[in-house]
């Protein structure tokens, strides 16, 4: 019986894909994808079919494990934030021209207004960029369908299928309707067994093979009923959407009826034919995008000799950040309902870290110990301990990528800033800081690197961390040498010999690791409590 | 029939629960639901909302419209007054009015109620004292909760009965806390209403 459950975006897509019989999902945890892999991990449906759930150390050898898993033969799923496909854009890029084998969904979750994001960066512009179909679902209920159609659509087709969601769906819950699940895929090798080979003349060959696809892309976009045109009444306004933009236009008509003709899209390539037909019944056109003016670019033209377009582009709608309700009832001219100003009384009130982080501690020592330099010369990472930028710290001043912090710090070293110190978390240290470090070895950089390791991957919700207690093995099988690798208790009553760790390491002009290791505040409450519940189920026994 | 609900407060004083309460009641009561949540960055004492919608149509956008909303529900009295641009003209505030105070400019506790008495619709509250008197200051959201009841058009029965479904594993005397706190949030509200 197909059954109705309240659902995340993030956890329909998850259910979706243990329903439509995947063998692995692979993911590196990153807001706002981290709920559908979470919620792979506990299900018992999942663990009962052996399905493969758990994290890789970052986005490309997730995205490369999927690969491998669709070479194979089997279904698999891959999940990342937006900027996790930039590490992943080799294998993504590439996958495209292998094809896949078992069904494979990439699934890339786009943060527009960077609620925790350091860009707004536009996913199906990397789809584009790949020529492979994208599927953008504007409610939960799409995300579910179309994860069972996006499978079925890279085994027919023996293409890797992006699916790009945003913050609004990924975080939002609405009931689901789920269909009976069906098994896995046997073991099944690629017929073309050079198919996986990208030696150049394969390459061109396959690369050929892709863009021949093209035209069938369109066709299963056109043909598959998630691209919708609606026509209506009023022709002085044709109005295109694309993903949840859809909710946002409906939404400003309580009937539900609208009166200017409405092409939804959902799925890309977008069929020319449906653009053509409300481009031609309609005097101009509004176009409303989460995220990039990509479908608007593209209609509009280089020239923009055609009818008037409005959108993003000539700001009917603001050229950035995500969409809501008020904003589509600007651009269509309608009346902005607004409550009264927030008081000037309210303040602001910006995440921190913990009481009794042991990110704190490390911040304030680093801060003693630096106080005889000039500012400027801390260079930082993404993780919690970037709120070791604020009030009261004021401790860091670079977070760019994952993994930066090092190499940002051997790059200023080597310019002559010393000392230059790297504050990297754990989790990010084995996502990206690994090579970096090498890098630094090689070259006997004068930098001081510290490895904030609080056993876990704080920032999203405490994810299991990659090294847990290998981190000074990996440094010193890495070459650093083992009179430079500390290993410190960051905590008050260690900090007379902590701080002159780091001042001597500070001074030393070669590679030096700081280890200060305590476990995150959250993570040590979550064991305390689960280890309270196994003892008393012990009990019960 | 429609309620648009903004449960508002600070990360980690659990306004999810809150909304799996009215999430719980409403799915029984045969009602359309979209939750919008906040995870994330926003979580580590930072502010946090949640956007509640509940109807019986289907339910087009996940966030509410500003200047829309029925309801602003907030477990923290600076918390309720940074959503007034979503709460509409006739719209009730519900607030909690123990501050939770983890940042150094953290207004005057009067000059916050000076604004939420500008509000013509609304129910200030303290709710961990309640709580605590009542012999759990964790039950606080559920006091808030029960000063919220009387706006919800969710039948009290059905509240109750996600309660007990939400807390039974928890046993009888959480769920009778739990369901004591809510009593007591809804005679303040019937009282305070007018
Ligand atoms: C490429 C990329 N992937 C994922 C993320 C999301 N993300 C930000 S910080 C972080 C984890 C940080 O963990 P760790 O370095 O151990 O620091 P902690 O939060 O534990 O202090 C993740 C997964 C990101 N910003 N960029
Ligand atoms: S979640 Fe953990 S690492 Fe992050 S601020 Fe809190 S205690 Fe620190």
């Amino acid at each position: 019986m197909n059954q109705k459950l309240m659902l995340l975006g993030d956890e329909a897509i998850a259910q979706a894909a243990i329903d439509a019989g995947i063998s692995g999902i692979y993911a590196y945890p990153g807001t706002p994808s981290t709920e559908i892999t979470e919620y792979v991990i506990q299900s018992k449906e999942a663990k009962a079919g052996k399905i493969r759930a758990g994290w890789s150390t970052n986005e490309k050898t997730a995205m490369e494990s999927a690969l491998g898993m669709s070479y194979a033969g089997k279904r698999a799923i891959v999940c990342m934030k937006h900027v996790g496909l930039n590490v992943a854009a080799d294998p993504f890029m590439n996958s495209a021209i292998t094809g896949a084998n078992g069904g494979l969904i990439i699934v890339s979750a786009d943060d527009p207004s960077m609620h925790s994001s350091q860009n707004e960066q536009d996913s199906r512009v990397y789809g584009k960029f790949a020529m492979l179909p994208v599927l953008e679902p504007t409610n939960q209920q799409d995300a579910y369908d179309m994860v069972h159609y996006g499978f079925d659509m890279s085994e027919k087709l023996g293409v890797p299928v992006l699916m790009r969601i945003t913050t609004r769906l990924a975080h939002s819950r609405a009931g689901v309707v789920c269909i009976p699940s069906r098994p896995q895929n046997e073991i099944r090798l690629p017929g073309d067994h050079r198919q996986f080979i990208l030696l150049p003349a394969n390459a061109r060959r396959q690369y050929k093979t892709l863009l021949l696809k093209q035209d069938t892309f369109e066709k299963y976009a056109l043909d598959s009923g998630f691209n919708v045109f609606t026509d209506g009444e009023n022709k002085s306004l044709g109005i295109i959407t694309t993903g949840i933009a859809y909710n946002y236009l409906l939404e400003n008509y309580p009937d539900r009826h609208i009166p200017f003709p409405v092409l939804k899209i959902a799925q890309y390539p977008i069929p020319h034919s449906l653009v053509a037909k409300i481009y031609n019944s309609c005097e101009k056109l509004l176009i409303l995008e989460e995220g990039y003016p990509i479908v608007e670019e593209s209609i509009k033209g280089f020239l923009n000799t055609g009818k008037t377009i409005h959108g993003r582009l000539d700001g009917t709608v603001p050229r950035d950040g995500e969409l809501n309700p008020n904003i589509v009832a600007v651009a269509l001219g309608m009346n902005d309902s607004r409550g009264k100003d927030i008081p000037s009384v309210v303040v602001s009130r910006p995440p921190s870290l913990c009481k009794g982080c042991p990110h704190i501690y490390s911040y304030n020592a680093l801060n003693e110990a630096l106080e005889k330099w000039s500012k400027g010369r801390v260079f930082s990472d993404i993780g919690c301990y970037t709120l070791g930028a604020l009030d009261p710290f004021d401790a860091i001043n670079t977070c760019v990528d994952m993994g930066a912090s090092i190499t940002m710090a051997k790059g200023a070293a080597d310019a002559g800033l010393l000392p230059a110190v790297a504050v990297i978390g754990d989790s990010t240290f084995t996502h990206s800081g690994i090579t970096g470090l090498i890098d630094c070895v090689k070259d006997k950089s004068k930098i001081t690197i510290m490895i904030l390791d609080n056993e876990t991957t704080a920032m999203t919700g405490g994810q299991d961390s990659a090294a847990f207690g290998r981190i000074e093995d990996i440094c010193l099988g890495v070459g650093v040498k083992k009179d430079h690798i500390f290993v410190l208790d960051p905590s008050p009553k260690h900090h007379e010999e902590n701080l002159a760790i780091l001042r001597q390491e500070l001074e030393y002009e070669g590679v030096s690791v700081i280890i200060p290791r305590r476990e995150c505040i959250q993570t040590a409450i979550r064991h305390h409590k689960e280890l309270k519940k196994a003892e008393a189920m012990k009990i019960e026994i | 029939m429609k309620r648009d609900i903004i449960l508002a407060g600070v990360g980690g004083q659990g306004i999810l629960s809150i909304a799996a309460t009215i999430g719980t009641a409403a799915l029984s009561a045969g009602l359309y639901i979209k939750q919008a949540e906040v995870h994330g960055m926003s979580q580590r004492g930072g502010d946090v909302s949640s956007n509640l919608r509940i109807a019986d149509h289907e339910i087009a956008s996940d966030l509410i419209p500003y200047g829309q909303a029925d309801l602003i529900i907030s477990v923290e009295p600076m918390e309720s007054l940074r959503y007034l641009p979503l709460l509409s003209p006739n719209g009730w505030l519900i607030t909690n009015t123990k501050p939770f105070i983890n940042i150094t400019n953290y207004p005057e506790m009067d000059k916050l109620m000076i604004e939420i008495e500008k509000i013509d619709n609304h129910i200030a509250l303290d709710a961990d004292e309640m709580a605590k008197k009542l012999g759990s200051g964790k039950s606080a959201n559920m006091v808030i909760l029960g000063a919220a009841s009387p706006f919800l058009e969710i039948d009290y029965s059905e509240l109750k009965e996600a309660i007990r479904n939400i807390f039974e594993r928890k046993g009888v005397e959480i769920v009778k806390l739990n369901l004591d706190a809510l009593q007591a949030g809804r005679d303040f509200a019937e009282a305070h209403m007018n």
